[in-house]
């Protein structure tokens, strides 16, 4: 008796082990497939993918000092990322989240030059005012959503395109954004430039430059995973988003639940914006521009992380390594956008694996056709017997 | 008063009329196309990437073989391929359809930059059409009679894909699978087969936009040429309440907006390029806030289909 119960124990392992491992090659495979389109494509464009691969990996992680730049642009991706995993989770579609984190940033960047007093202060209100900001942003989405029923796909990505629009104007008024500084040769695209005091401070280590921002970002990437897995507003969220209705009968208010979710998530989107300005990845002043893909490349991030907070910090450690790697590609003479081409070819990649393993299971899973009558059956009659 | 005087000077301006036109046939197939993906039940956000991928295939086209004709059926051609990867990764393979069409947005977009820094494609127009006599009428008559030739095909489209879509076996299926899958389904109808085909014909239609929008009004392919249109043809889809007569209606309002911003600077006005760059974006989310309460959406839509789930 003990000995079969054992040996089915084995044959069970034994099938996970197989069944994880098939997982772990259809997902290696597909990787493989997209890079290699990806080289591919450089080839063919006259371009050598082998030195293509080597700029990216030395511009990101072997020159001296890469390692500190790779986590410096990492933080704002991720920012973005737990706030895009979030609102996954409840089911909304938030991907305007470059639009959000150029108005955490155009927050960020007032607050930053405007607040007297201390360094510190300064960045604790820029900080808060660029969540104002991108939450504000979000929120349009969110109110247009709870009471119009606009779909907030199609709002939130409306609204990127009139942030572009505000960010200019912004820049082009002083007493926005633009530079008050009046002896500078006056740059119609440029703001004003964050003081010294008012960036975030670095940790040096091993000589590399580390910028607090990352560290900030894993906090709340962390705090975020305990919301998720441990409070009831984490399992409120994940019952908006498995079943609305369902939601709606254990008394989640599920207008508020939207828009906070909508608004947090824009918030976190525009504390990415903020650590993009006092991180100092994107420049030290506002311009044209500014968001350059951040708010994109976190949505990816969070989409490859598949609703996992945790899972978003390797992938967007990945996103920004191709990043700074990018930096290095101009001396192979393959355009920067290329990284942009292995970006989606990622995300495409990983995307296939657990859908082609959700229609195999779905195929090979014996129909449960005959059960269904039989249960429909039992529930008849009770339901006459009550009546 | 100064602003009647300066508002009559641009409704009297033939240039207003003929961005009017145009962007409005770019936008007229663009929302056309989505609007039978969606009827169907896709909420198709990667109709900007097909748009994209035809401006560059049309341009593609007319760089291997100088003739616009081969230039706008490469167009359709690129708009299909993004299409059919749209339709197997999110209703055969059941993969997320935002998901999807987020990651063909980016992919697109930087696939074609990138093959613009490697080829140079020169310029790419298509023969202008005029009808005697009717091209002389003052203000409209070259806005409607003097277009490059692809722009006429709007005349045969609309009605064309109102006849599909509202007349045939096809197009009643892909209606009953936008709106109730289970039912249609059950009746023999294959969901997923449908709203793949739809999204083969939005495909077409938007990779046609995107051909059109390079030679019927750019002429040269830049990484931005399309910069948001395909989101402003979703937006015409709501406006229009998911019929195709509204939709076409929803167009030439956006259309007409993005003519007036056009125009203004042209007759000299001076305002503000916020308003006028922000225009289009702002009157789709405004519009859309009107109307969005009296329309009914297709029940199913954005809603994947998986047999034996319910």
């Amino acid at each position: 008796m003990g000995e079969r119960s054992d040996r089915s124990d084995r044959s069970d392992r034994n099938e996970k082990l197989a069944s994880a491992a098939r997982t772990a090659a259809i997902y290696a495979a597909s990787v493989s497939v997209a890079l290699v389109l990806a080289g591919l494509l450089v080839s063919l464009t006259g371009g050598s993918a082998l030195e293509v691969g080597n700029a990216l990996i030395k511009g990101s992680l072997r020159s001296p000092g890469a390692w500190g730049l790779t986590l410096t642009a990492m933080a704002p991706l991720l920012f973005v990322a737990v706030g895009a995993v979030i609102a996954n989770r409840a089911g909304l579609v938030n991907i305007g989240q470059e639009g959000q984190l150029l108005f955490g940033a155009m927050f960020a960047a007032y607050a930053a030059v405007r607040v007297p007093g201390p360094g510190w202060l300064a960045i604790l209100a820029s900080l808060g005012a660029a969540a104002i900001g991108g939450g504000l942003w979000a929120g349009i989405a969110a109110v247009l959503r709870t009471w119009r029923n606009l779909p907030e796909v199609l709002t939130t990505l409306l609204l990127t395109f009139v942030a572009f629009s505000v960010m200019s104007f912004g820049l082009r008024n002083r007493w926005l954004l633009g530079d008050r500084d009046t002896t500078r040769r006056r740059h119609i695209s440029s703001g004003e430039q964050i003081p010294l005091d008012t960036r975030l401070p670095n940790l040096h280590l091993f000589g590399n430059s580390i910028d607090l921002g990352v560290l900030i970002a894993l906090a709340v990437a962390v705090a975020a995973t305990a919301v998720v897995a441990r409070t009831t507003l984490g399992a409120r969220i994940d019952v908006l988003g498995l079943n609305p209705r369902a939601a709606q009968r254990f008394g989640v208010s599920r207008i508020r639940l939207t828009n906070g979710v909508l608004i947090a998530s824009g918030a976190l989107a525009g504390a990415g914006g903020a650590m993009l300005l006092l991180g100092g990845a994107s420049g030290d002043r506002l311009s044209a521009g500014y968001s350059n893909n951040n708010g994109w490349d976190g949505l990816l991030v969070a989409l490859l992380a598949r609703n996992r907070v945790m899972a978003a910090i390797p992938m967007a450690f990945v996103f920004a390594s191709l990043r700074t790697g990018s930096s290095f590609l101009a001396s192979t003479g393959v355009d920067r956008k290329m990284t942009d081409v292995v970006q989606a070819l990622l995300v495409l990649a990983l995307l296939l694996p657990p859908a082609i393993e959700q229609l195999r299971r779905h195929r090979s899973r014996p129909t449960s056709a005959p059960a269904t009558p039989a249960v429909a059956g039992l529930a008849a009659p009770t339901a006459v017997g009550g009546a | 008063m100064e602003f009647f005087e300066a508002l009559g000077s641009i409704l009297g301006f033939e240039g207003m009329y003929v961005s009017l036109f145009q962007l409005g046939v770019v936008f007229a197939f663009a929302a056309s196309g989505e609007w039978v993906a969606e009827r169907a039940g896709t909420l198709n956000i990667s109709v900007e990437a097909m748009m994209l991928a035809g401006a560059f295939g049309a341009a593609f086209g007319m760089y291997l073989i100088n003739s616009s004709i081969v230039g706008v059926l490469a167009g359709c051609a690129a708009g299909m391929l993004v299409a059919s990867a749209q339709a197997n990764l999110s209703h055969r393979l059941a993969a997320n359809q935002f998901v999807v069409g987020l990651a063909l947005n980016v992919l697109v977009l930087g696939l074609t930059a990138y093959l613009v820094s490697v080829l140079d494609l020169g310029r790419s127009r298509a023969m202008t059409w005029r009808i005697p006599l009717l091209v002389d009428i003052p203000l409209v008559g070259s806005a409607l009679f003097g277009r490059p030739w692809p722009a006429y095909l709007v005349y045969v489209a609309m009605p064309g894909l109102a006849w599909l879509v509202y007349r045939t076996r096809w197009g009643l299926n892909v209606r009953a699978v936008g709106e109730n899958p289970q039912a249609a389904d059950v009746s023999g109808i294959d969901v997923n087969a449908h709203r793949r085909q739809a999204i083969l014909v939005c495909g077409v239609m938007a990779g046609f936009a995107g051909a059109f929008l390079l030679v019927g009004q750019v002429g040269t392919f830049t990484g931005n040429i399309v910069s948001g249109r395909g989101f402003i043809a979703l937006a015409a889809v709501i406006f229009g309440g998911w019929t195709l007569r509204g939709t076409i209606i929803g167009c030439a309002l956006f259309a007409f907006v993005e003519a007036l911003a056009i125009s203004i600077p042209v007759k000299g006005y001076k305002i503000d390029s916020f308003i006028l760059d922000s225009a289009p974006y702002v009157v789709a989310l405004a519009v859309m806030l009107f109307f969005a309460g009296r329309v009914r959406q297709p029940a199913a839509l954005a809603q994947p289909f998986v047999r034996g789930l319910t």
